[in-house]
């Protein structure tokens, strides 16, 4: 018998004997998804069980499946499959593809757009050439990026046809996690390209939100009773200032700069004390610090400081939203302040174009500018001094590295681009809250850095968007979908309670997730979902810095050996 | 006598009660090489680490080409012109065979943080001809070919000569080398010699080494400096310091400089 099924498939041309092979192997994959499931939600979890399982272990599964077929008699033509061209290489996929697509179109479903630019990308993986290959992702996430609040508003995203994530993520979760990024890829600085471990990074983001809040918002509008410091009323390019309000507006695009820069030296000044120390005493002072800063936030009003720095609890607002000015306005048909840009967009789609969209537009910009130089200095001698000091830093310092300063340059530029993400993230929020910034920010930016792949910016950037959505909407999203679909939820959840009438709370939880999460990926991938080459290496063989006899006793470094 | 470019006077270093180097004098003329020996213990590494800045001497100062460098930190030592390579080799690991050497130049490049950021054609030149003189270093050490894989990866021998590169990147006029031949064969050594004279010749650079070796030290150095339980016992050619009966006791124990 085998051997008539052999000779029935020897005339069969290669590519379609591979794609009746690839059809049959889908079909056997997708089968249990149609055959009757007891549960409402058993068809779509099997259905993403099955797509994870071809992701993670879908080459391995193929090659299963054409073993099963060699054994049955039918020929692997693999070299002479390998010298075809390409596009004849592709034919099984972009079958199976149209197919898949053909099969949706016909069952009167709208076909979900996610899935079509999925299925392009791994088209577009195939069919591009190699050296081009690499471009593929970040051309693809970035056009998507950008185009996002059209896709939104235009409804062209899944929107109920998804299990899980039932809702794509909202404008105002994009403009969260785009923040987050940037915090991410500033921490990514220190703590993957130098090794120092900083657990206070969110002093940084206080800082540069409360830069925002001094130097556009009417907060030093009042004369201050305790030190007879007079109301002030400065206005330098802010926009959309209401008349007489009085305080400091200075353009936020300019508070950006000032603000990082401001918050760059608040990060040398933290580092010159801190910076002496090594590993675990580090990351403890760097905690401190933390603190420190959100305590004068939260206790820096009259009453206590004697001069109202931030206002107290309460906080700080209005902050003035940025904008182009009337000027520009006028000529090139930019908006003017963000905060009141209402219809501004005047292409074919009447709801992009208000406040959060150009928020979500301008923070991928900071992002953008934030990666490119994350990207230059990992490249530069400064980037090099950096790695050099986290593999050992005793060689570094004897082949010329000056060990502060290098430290120093790299904690400042992460606590630069911590400002840059505070600044906007209070001009997005309006108002700057001191209870905002606790510790939990530090730990959560950490964790990101850990779960993208330390020292990789792609990684970071990955695991920055991942952790930040689940934190604003995505454990939401789930939650409720659970509740929906695999719980008997009765519909009188009580606020405040984890459990209660068969539903669960699943924000209520969150912390947990994500430190079962980080359990997960520190066991099954220790050095991070998408690590940097050269530290992939590292944790597999160790590192091995000994420290020398002065540097453990005296001067630079008080910290303990290993 | 030629010009000295390293000097100390009555260098000492304690560890709590513990005496490593007791009041040592050392002198180390231009254009030659010297080496250390003694038994283990002796505080020939202490010794040296105390030249390069990585520890601060108890008393006692070093004067490096007119300069007093006693208490400067290690990168102010390197930028002036002392080169070092370490007895367990500390190559950066996980960089390249050429990011290492780069490194190595870290002193002599200028490219600053902005600089760098925004890619000036004055910095993107530097970078350009520091790789180009990587790549040369690497070729004189006999390291070609390598230059893209890991630090770690590479052999044993080539760690050694990588790490002598990278030494050599800093462009010192005194190279200290701590047991430069450590675990290499006969033959290996016998290189390795050879490749001290060359550098010493063809690039007028001084070498201090530290060697256990016998072989190597005294074919390759021509003033040698004896070092026991921290203090300088001898001192000479290598024929002097051969036949001192201190030496021989200090290696073979008491009674036997009368058998010899």
């Amino acid at each position: 018998m085998t051997a008539a099924i052999g000779n029935y498939w020897r005339g069969v041309p290669e590519w379609a004997k591979r794609t009746a092979a690839l059809f049959a192997f889908m079909a056997v994959l997708l089968i249990p998804a149609w055959s009757g499931s007891a549960f409402r939600a058993g068809r779509e979890l099997y259905l993403v069980v099955a797509f994870v399982a071809l992701i993670l272990v879908g080459r391995p599964l193929y090659n299963a499946f054409w073993r099963l077929l060699e054994s049955a008699g039918v020929r692997n033509g693999k070299r002479r499959w390998g010298r075809q061209p390409r596009w004849i290489r592709s034919l099984p996929l972009v079958s199976l593809v149209v197919l898949l697509l053909l099969v949706v179109w016909a069952s009167g479903t709208q076909p979900s757009w996610t899935l079509v630019i999925l299925l392009g990308i791994i088209l577009a993986l195939f069919l591009v050439p190699p050296q081009l290959r690499q471009y593929v992702v970040p051309v693809t996430v970035l056009g998507i990026a950008v185009a996002y609040p059209i896709l939104i508003a235009e409804n062209w995203l899944w929107a109920g046809s998804v299990p899980i994530i039932t809702n794509p993520p909202s404008m105002d979760a994009m403009v969260v996690v785009a923040v987050y990024v940037m915090m991410a890829l500033g921490l990514n600085m220190v703590v993957g390209y130098c090794g120092l471990l900083d657990l206070g990074y969110v002093a940084f983001f206080a800082i540069g939100a409360y830069c925002a809040a001094w130097f556009a918002s009417p907060h030093f509008a009042r004369p201050d009773i305790n030190t007879g410091l007079p109301s002030i009323d400065f206005n330098f390019g802010g926009v959309g200032v209401f008349e007489g309000v009085g305080g400091i507006h200075i353009s936020i695009w300019l508070v950006l700069l000032i603000g990082a820069c401001i918050t760059a030296v608040a990060g040398v000044l933290i580092g010159l004390p801190t910076l002496r120390l090594r590993g675990d005493y580090l990351a403890i002072v760097t905690l401190g610090f933390g603190e420190m800063v959100a305590q004068v936030a939260r206790n820096g009003d009259e009453f206590q400081l004697g001069f109202n720095l931030t206002n107290g609890p309460p906080g700080i607002n209005p902050v003035d939203s940025p904008g182009f000015g009337s000027w520009l306005h006028e000529h090139l048909g930019l908006p003017n302040v963000f905060r009141d840009a209402f219809g501004w967009w005047a292409g074919p789609v009447d709801s992009v174009g208000d406040v959060v969209d150009l928020m979500y537009w301008g923070a991928l910009a900071l992002v953008l500018i934030t990666l490119f130089c994350s990207i230059r200095l990992r490249d530069s001698r400064l980037g090099r001094a950096w790695i050099a000091i986290r593999e050992d830093e005793t060689a570094a310092a004897a082949m010329g590295v000056p060990l502060m300063r290098t430290k120093t340059w790299s904690y400042a530029t992460g606590a630069f681009f911590g400002g840059v993400a505070g600044v906007w993230f209070a001009s997005f929020q309006q108002a700057v809250f001191p209870d905002t910034f606790n510790f939990n920010v530090s730990v959560f930016v950490l964790c990101m850095v850990i779960l993208g792949g330390m020292g990789n910016v792609w990684g970071v950037i990955a695991g920055a968007s991942f952790l930040a959505y689940l934190n604003t909407e995505g454990l939401a999203e789930f939650g409720g979908w659970m509740n929906e679909n695999l719980l008997r939820c009765g519909g009188g959840q009580e606020a405040g309670k984890v459990i209660s009438d068969g539903c669960v709370d699943i924000p209520a939880v969150s912390f947990g997730i994500y430190g079962i999460i980080l359990v997960i990926v520190m066991l099954v991938r220790p050095y991070g979902l998408f690590p940097e080459a050269r530290r992939k290496v590292e944790f597999e063989h160790g590192v091995h810095d000994e420290y020398l006899y002065d540097e453990r006793e005296h001067g630079e470094h008080a910290a303990g050996a290993r | 006598m030629a010009e000295l470019l390293l000097q100390t006077s009555g260098l000492r270093k304690e560890f709590g009660g513990l005496v490593a180097v007791n009041d040592v004098d050392f002198t180390i003329p231009q254009g030659s090489i010297v080496a250390l020996i003694g038994p283990n213990g002796a505080g020939k590494t202490t010794f040296f680490n105390m030249i390069t800045g990585v520890y601060k001497p108890s008393a006692g100062a070093v004067v490096f080409a007119d300069e007093d460098i006693t208490d400067r930190p290690p990168h102010f030592v390197t930028e002036r012109g002392i080169g070092r390579t370490f007895q367990n080799i500390r190559l950066f690991q996980e960089m390249t065979a050429l990011e290492n050497v780069l490194v190595g130049m870290h002193c002599r490049l200028k490219g600053g943080i902005l600089s760098s950021v925004f890619g000036l054609p004055r910095v993107r030149r530097e970078e350009q001809q520091a790789r180009e003189r990587a790549h040369e270093l690497l070729a004189y050490c006999s390291l070609e070919g390598v230059e893209d894989d890991y630090a770690r990866n590479l052999s044993y021998g080539d760690q050694r000569r990588l790490e002598v590169a990278r030494a050599l990147a800093t462009q010192p006029k005194l190279l200290l080398l701590d047991e430069p031949t450590a675990g290499m064969n006969p033959q290996e050594s016998a290189e390795f010699t050879a490749f001290i004279h060359k550098l010493r010749d063809e690039e007028g650079l001084t070498v201090l080494l530290i060697e256990h070796d016998m072989k190597v030290v005294m074919g390759v150095s021509e003033r040698l400096t004896v070092l026991d339980y921290g203090e300088k016992i001898a001192e000479g050619t290598p024929k002097e310091v051969q036949s001192d009966p201190r030496v021989i006791e200090a290696y073979l124990g008491t009674g036997a400089a009368a058998a010899v």
